[in-house]
């Protein structure tokens, strides 16, 4: 039983982990918690839906299509609406993001209502593997497979690309980029871009096992920036591990103390965290400059 | 010799909200000169960088700034870069997290010739061999000296036309300003312009061609950087050097006056 908690974890852990980078690539840049992550995440698994269901496309044209919308929608909103505050501090940013929070939950409830749906996937969710003493669904093993390729992506991006230095150049010192002739309005669009993308794979990956409705993202959201906070916020490699951890730790929690209590795990790792290493596990030791 | 004007600066005035901090400045860069401006703390010399760079919101208030004959006062920060000016500014800035070799690269971020970069890199690991050998080292962890090598090697990477230099100087051993003051002139000496701005005066005039000196956001003196040199007023007040006893008392009250 242990082995198959363990591993049905990793597969809910790649979506918080998911859920987490796109939180700390923006937070990194804009230095701002984007509250309306999951409901950017959740109307562009609804453009997927519609897509595949009201318009009949394929999966590759419906979910290219989700994700092109995810990027743009990132781009907007940032372009719109964070770029206008002047001299933002963090809570007028945290405020603004609620505000796409709501705005988006309001759109997707008007356009699509209550109706529970379910997003179709070309990989089953029934068809399952033996993997040891555990079984995995084809599902569960793309959705592992799926997050660590994306994974992979971002390291080699932000590794060897000049776009990708640039923007951790930016990350780390906004004025010192524009004075090496970085774009850095250009560096927070793409930002917003990738970070909405990754959002929308989460839940294009988690639709088919949940079921799509406005609430789609709501607790996943909780559980990513649980997984983000525990990572520290600041490093891209500590949200990944904090998802895979927290999607382990829930799942060994609701196998072997309660079920009902399950979705409290992510809570009290986040009170834990704050109470004694508030920085997160990850965290370099380097002090951001403002 | 015919010397063509790279950078005018005419009349400008920057306020920081309230703080008026620069109250009509105007001055005029030569093609391959260095310039030095020299003034206290609080001066405004650092104003008059970033005012030029266009990294204050709005400003210049008032005056105009052409660079190479095109108006860039109102430009995006990102735009003057590009077209060839450099900035190394007060405190260094470098990537602290970024290693010394991305560092250096996107100080070549507008650039797309492949092979001049690559030429580029050769050149700033010749003129400061310490970055090659700390190639892979995070900036953060270099030394202030090496962080300030850093700086003026990634701002050389652009390959400017005109660069500026706020306080190189700052922080480092003596040793360490002769060195760094001798690779500057040696970059002058291949065709780069520069504005200096700098504390320390001797350095700044033994090696520049004009002086300029800015109080209370204001130039109040100027002129060829071996006379200043000579200059009793600039002696005592920037270079630390007393006056004979007999007269100082005098002097200094009359020539204070003057400068206001
Ligand atoms: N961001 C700012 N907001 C408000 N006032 C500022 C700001 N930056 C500079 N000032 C003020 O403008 C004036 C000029 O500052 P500036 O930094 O240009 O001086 P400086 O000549 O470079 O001095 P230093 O030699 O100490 O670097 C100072 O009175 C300073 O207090
Ligand atoms: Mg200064």
């Amino acid at each position: 039983m242990f082995v198959q908690l363990f591993i049905s974890g990793i597969a809910f852990g790649s979506l918080y982990a998911l859920i987490a980078l796109a939180m700390v690539i923006i937070y990194k840049t804009s230095e701002v918690p984007n509250f309306g992550q999951g409901e950017m995440a959740m109307l562009s698994t609804f453009v997927a839906y519609a897509l595949l269901e009201n318009y009949g496309y394929s999966f590759t044209i419906s979910f290219t299509g989700s994700l092109l919308f995810a990027a743009l929608l990132g781009i907007f909103l940032e372009f719109v609406f964070l770029r206008r505050a002047k001299e933002p501090n963090v809570l007028s940013l945290m405020l603004i993001t609620l505000g796409f929070q709501m705005i988006l939950y309001g759109l997707a409830s008007w356009k699509w209502g209550a109706d529970q749906r379910n997003l179709a996937f070309p990989v089953s969710d029934f068809d399952t593997i033996q993997v040891g003493s555990a079984v995995l669904s084809y599902l569960n093993i793309a959705t592992i497979l799926i997050t660590l390729i994306l994974m992979f992506i971002l390291f080699l991006f932000f590794k060897y690309t000049k776009v990708g230095i640039a923007m951790k150049a930016t990350q780390q010192n906004a004025v010192a980029a524009k004075i090496n002739g970085i774009r850095t309005n250009r560096i927070l669009s793409i930002t917003w871009a990738m970070s909405s993308v990754i959002g929308a794979v989460a839940g294009i990956l988690l639709a088919p096992i949940a079921t799509l409705d406005p609430n789609l993202m709501m607790d996943p959201l909780i559980k990513g920036f649980a997984s983000a906070v525990l990572g520290g916020m600041t490093t891209l490699v500590g949200a990944a591990f904090g998802g895979y951890m927290l999607g382990i730790i829930e799942n060994l929690f609701g196998g072997y103390v309660s079920l009902e209590f399950k979705s409290v795990v992510a809570f009290g790792i986040i009170v834990l965290v704050l109470c004694f290493k508030p920085s997160g596990l990850f965290a370099k030791h380097y002090v951001r400059k403002v | 010799m015919e010397l063509t004007t790279l950078l005018e600066i005419k009349n400008i005035e920057t306020f920081y909200v309230l703080i008026y901090a620069l109250r009509g400045v105007s001055l005029t860069i030569d093609e391959g000169t260095i310039t030095a401006i020299l003034g206290n703390n609080g001066a405004g010399k650092s104003t008059i960088l970033k005012t030029v760079m266009g990294l204050l919101d709005d400003q210049p208030d008032k005056g105009t700034i052409e660079f190479m004959g095109k108006r860039i006062d109102g430009k995006d920060t990102e735009d003057i870069v590009k077209m060839g000016i450099s900035y190394v500014p007060e405190g260094r800035e470098v990537f602290e997290e970024l290693t010394v070799r991305e560092n250096l690269l996107m100080g070549a971020y507008r650039r797309h010739d492949r092979l001049g970069i690559k030429d580029d890199f050769r050149k700033i690991y010749n003129l400061f061999s310490v970055l090659e050998n700390r190639e892979g080292q995070l900036a953060g962890t270099l030394s202030g000296g090496e962080q300030q090598m850093l700086a003026i090697g990634r701002a050389l990477m652009n390959r400017p036309k005109l660069l500026f230099l706020d306080e190189p100087s700052l922080g480092l051993s003596p040793i360490l300003v002769k060195q760094i003051f001798g690779i500057i002139k040696a970059i002058n000496k291949e065709g780069v312009t520069m504005l200096l701005v700098e504390q320390n005066a001797r350095m700044a005039l033994s090696i520049s061609d004009l002086g300029l000196i800015l109080e209370n956001g204001r130039f109040v003196m100027k002129g060829k950087s071996k006379d200043l040199m000579l200059d009793k007023d600039v002696q005592e007040f920037y270079m630390g050097m007393k006056s004979e006893a007999s007269a100082k008392g005098y002097q200094r009250w009359k020539r204070k006056k003057r400068w206001r």
